[in-house]
């Protein structure tokens, strides 16, 4: 196993952790355990003790018999108490896990596509790498999940944290590292074959090493948003998708997070899940006021190519332009006039 | 080697059965050769069909356990490759749930026992008891043949997409095992169901049913309306696999999550269908070994049925993490919460039941004692993992395997074990060495505790499950682990061997041997073929341990009077 050696003792009983989130967990998870701990020493003590206690003497002895039977007091007490118990592990279960669905407004965004077997990762500056994960220390991390194929699942055990990457839609998993370190990244749902060589690192670095890291390799690449661009005019997306009036497609300028009316009378809150479907599978949530007449592109675009027009399509501001583009150094380029028609035509 | 000294069942208890006439006449010995076998109707045969067949499958699935162990003992996948690793957790998963199981305690233990513990000469349906037996048998072959040709190696979960456009094993063979032995368990809880309600002897009112009868009628429930939707999930599987529908790969315009939300919808509820059967015997064996009446008997019924109800609202806490909303996760965890509590409210009345009581420590309440400490542990660590913020680390890891063990293995095997051990001089009338059962009981448990407990702790540290290999600093654990195993290997070995032996060499068992009350120890060991010389007429309730009975000059028991409407 590559990542094995060196950054952890032989044979630890405590995972290193390396988020504010991780402590919480923690906490949670000891309490809980405290109380299985409590629980099951007292059965196990009261077991012994009545066992030896209440030994059988001789054959023909019986027990006492118990006139009245069980009282409705202790069997409310036994009821009531564990249920209290139980909400209460559920109220603060749900606590940290809403805390964990929810990622702050400054995270940065990554994208990471599971296949089999292996982790593709591109960073918010469009950078790429698998199976490793670089991130700064305390700079919230979001990372927006998927798959090629199956179900994966992507498991930081030093973040306490894991989320399915499911294909077809997006999952989010956000966390704020606050250790420097080297740790293990894992998939933990079973993919197949190679399923538990689908393992990687997660490598804390501090924010300045990291801004050197991510700038050294990147100079010249094309950002993730800049190819979005590319690939939007070169599947002639713009062709329709217009800011003109007479666009034949709905405009796609600050579109994510806004709610959308679809024909029919639904709404749905545009997510990267959204505009993936309405790429792949167009006619199924039309946008009210349209025909279904976009083609689908199922199968022409790979996960990767999806996910750069969707980070162009996340980059393109409203068109008062208050809110500025959330995808880090998409904020460089000139998003918010989208190519004139004739630029990209073949 | 000491044999079981027999209780002097006519000393203490008001009715015994005059002993029978040696050689007497009775289910093993009216008829022999290979067809009257196979060809039964008699409930109490049936029963020994299934104990073969189940046995069977526990052996093939034991041995697939041993090698996954021996290849975890390295943190390098270096015994067997990676794709037989995946196989043999796949093939030893459907082994253990469909084949062992959930047959084990209902068709083992329920077929033979619910009949004579109600004062009934059968099943409702004797020909569709057998009917299920043979598509048990059916079911079992196809997964069989399927273990010869490679077995596959999608997990015991077939998660989709995996299994319908990935693996290039024979998912649809197993598959097709698994859906037919499916129909095997709804006939089975329909007799079962239908039986309680009709054929309860003259006085076997519901409440003086024994505890064993009401969790089997709970048992049937689920297996009635939880089975067909796995057969429609693996029918979905199918289509999608063999024809191409796309229903659960996004490639076809499917969703993996829906296969989930089916899949678990039944698997759930399954987990119920395993142990309720065990609290069952559990039950009569607290009663049985304190010979007291067990605490709060309406409460531990309504557990029951209270289980029965809840498994089915609790599905998608195997889901918390994949992708559903977070407002279905918070509601499915607090549901999961709510079925602890008629768990919790057994394992409060098993052992308040102790308390004064006459504890005899002979092998069957061992297995008891062992069954609630143990199941203690796995439902406490089932509530940690129902805790959304828990379950997002421990998911998928080995706390979640170490979890279920305790379950099925702490719950299930140990109230199966116990239950066998208490019923064999009933099954075969041939008592088994004493010595050696409590050897083997607590070998088990020991072999059992230290080959699971490592696994809670490597769950936590972060080791996913269904890992060929796996980081060294996982390794002290792993090896613990495969210890224990090798220890619990053993441990089964003892019964199987004395089980064996005590058929042709094991002293004559007398109608009584533990001095216990229910109408199965009314009746001659091994029954006659219609159960009972004379059909019983039923005056008490069950667990009805009061000194009236052993003195009858006493007077019997005010609460008693008042129970007989």
């Amino acid at each position: 196993m590559p990542p094995a050696q060196g950054f952890l003792p032989n044979a630890p009983l405590f995972p290193p952790r390396a988020s504010e989130m991780a402590r919480e967990i923690d906490l949670l998870f000891f309490t809980t355990l405290g109380v299985t701990v409590f629980f099951s020493t007292l059965i196990a003590v009261l077991i012994f003790y009545f066992m030896v206690r209440y030994r059988r003497t001789s054959p023909t002895q019986v027990g006492v018999y118990q006139k009245g039977g069980s009282t409705g007091l202790l069997e409310s007490t036994w009821i009531i108490g564990p249920l209290v118990i139980a909400l209460g592990f559920f109220a603060w279960g749900a606590r940290i896990f809403f805390a964990a669905a929810r990622p702050p407004a400054d995270a940065k965004q990554y994208y990471v596509i599971g296949k089999r077997w292996m982790w593709k990762i591109e960073h918010p500056s469009g950078r790429r790498e698998i199976n490793e994960l670089h991130v700064p220390r305390g700079q919230a991390v979001k990372l927006k999940l998927t798959s090629e194929d199956v179900v994966h699942s992507f498991f930081l055990p030093v973040m306490r944290m894991k989320t399915d990457a499911i294909p077809g839609r997006y999952t989010t998993l956000w966390f704020n590292a606050d250790t420097l370190g080297t740790f293990h990244l894992f998939c933990a749902e079973y993919c197949g074959t190679e399923h538990s060589r689908m393992v990687g690192r997660i490598i804390v670095m501090e924010p300045t090493e990291y801004e050197r890291w991510i700038g050294g390799e990147n100079m010249g690449g094309p950002s993730g948003v800049a190819s979005g661009e590319d690939l939007f005019v070169a599947k002639a997306c713009h062709t329709c998708h217009r800011t003109d009036s007479t666009a034949r497609a709905p405009q796609l300028s600050g579109l994510i997070g806004k709610t959308v009316h679809l024909e029919g009378g639904q709404t749905v809150t545009a997510d990267e899940t959204y505009i993936r479907e309405s790429i792949v599978n167009p006619a199924t949530k039309v946008v009210a006021g349209y025909q279904p007449i976009m083609p689908t592109y199922r199968g022409q675009l790979s996960e990767e190519e999806i996910i750069q027009l969707i980070r162009y399509v996340g980059s393109l501001k409203q068109p008062t332009g208050v809110e500025p583009a959330p995808a880090g150094k998409a904020a460089d380029r000139p998003a918010e006039s989208p190519p004139s028609p004739n630029e990209g035509a073949r | 080697m000491t044999a079981h000294s027999d209780f002097p069942a006519h000393s203490a208890f008001p009715e015994p059965i005059e002993e029978a006439p040696e050689p007497y006449e009775h289910y093993l010995n009216h008829k022999y050769g290979l067809a009257s076998w196979l060809l039964t109707r008699d409930h109490k045969r049936i029963a020994i069909l299934y104990l073969i067949s189940v046995s069977f499958f526990f052996l093939l699935g034991g041995a697939m356990a041993v090698i996954i162990r021996l290849e975890l003992t390295t943190p390098e996948g270096d015994l067997v490759q990676a794709d037989i690793y995946n196989r043999l957790f796949t093939m030893h998963g459907i082994m253990m749930i469909f084949f062992f199981l959930i047959p084990s305690i209902p068709s083992v233990l329920g077929n033979f026992l619910i009949p004579i513990m109600i004062g009934a000469k059968d099943l409702a349906f004797p020909k569709i008891n057998l009917l299920s037996w043979y598509i048990y048998a059916i079911g079992g072959l196809f997964t069989f043949y399927a273990l010869l040709t490679g077995g596959v190696d999608t997990g015991w979960t077939f998660y989709a997409p995996l299994s319908t456009g990935y693996t290039n094993t024979p998912v649809v063979l197993v598959a097709l095992g698994i859906f037919i032995t499916g129909f095997s368990s709804i006939l089975t809880g329909l007799n079962f169901i239908v039986t309680i309600h009709r054929m309860r002897a003259p006085g076997m009112t519901w409440f003086r049913l024994p505890l064993f009868v009401w969790s089997h009628y709970a048992t049937s429930v689920i297996m009635i309306l939880g089975t067909p939707v796995i057969a429609i999930t693996i029918l979905l599987l199918g289509a999608e696999r063999i024809f191409g529908v796309g229903i659960f790969d996004p490639k076809l315009g499917g969703d993996p999550v829906l296969f989930q939300h089916f899949f678990w919808f039944y698997s759930h509820p399954a987990v119920y269908i395993m142990i309720l059967p065990a609290m069952g015997v559990v039950s009569e064996l607290i009663a049985a070994f304190t010979r007291k009446p067990v605490f709060g008997y309406h409460f531990v019924a309504f557990a029951s049925i209270a289980i029965a109800v809840l498994g089915f609202f609790v599905w998608a806490h195997h889901m918390f993490v994949a992708g559903i909303s977070v407002y279905a996760a918070a509601i499915f965890s607090a549901l999961s919460m709510l079925v602890a509590i008629p768990s919790a409210v057994k394992v409060f009345n098993w052992t308040t039941t102790l308390y004064k009581g006459s504890i005899s420590w002979d092998t069957p309440m061992l297995y008891a004692l062992g069954f609630i400490g143990l199941f203690t542990i796995g439902g406490l660590t089932g509530v940690m993992l129902a805790t959304l913020g828990i379950d997002i680390h421990v998911h998928d890891t080995y706390f979640v395997v170490a979890h279920f063990h305790y379950i099925m293995v702490g719950g299930a095997i140990m109230g199966y074990m116990g239950g066998l051990h208490y019923w064999w001089p009933k099954i075969t009338g041939k008592l088994y060495p004493k010595f050696w059962s409590k050897v083997g009981a607590l070998t088990i448990f020991l072999g059992f505790n230290v080959t699971f407990f490592p696994q809670f702790i490597l769950g936590y540290l972060g080791m996913p499950r269904r890992y060929h290999a796996y980081p060294n600093e996982f390794q002290v654990l792993n090896v613990m682990s495969s210890a224990g195993a090798t220890v619990l290997g053993l441990g089964y070995l003892i019964p199987a061997v004395y089980f064996i032996w005590s058929m042709r060499y094991g002293k004559d068992a007398s109608a009584n041997p533990w001095g216990a009350i229910g109408l199965e120890w009314e009746t001659t060991s091994p029954p006659p073929v219609e159960n009972f010389d004379k059909p019983p007429v039923v005056t008490w309730g069950a667990y009805e341990y009061h000194e009236s009975r052993v003195q009858p000059s006493l007077p019997p028991p005010k609460q008693e009077v008042m129970r007989v409407t």
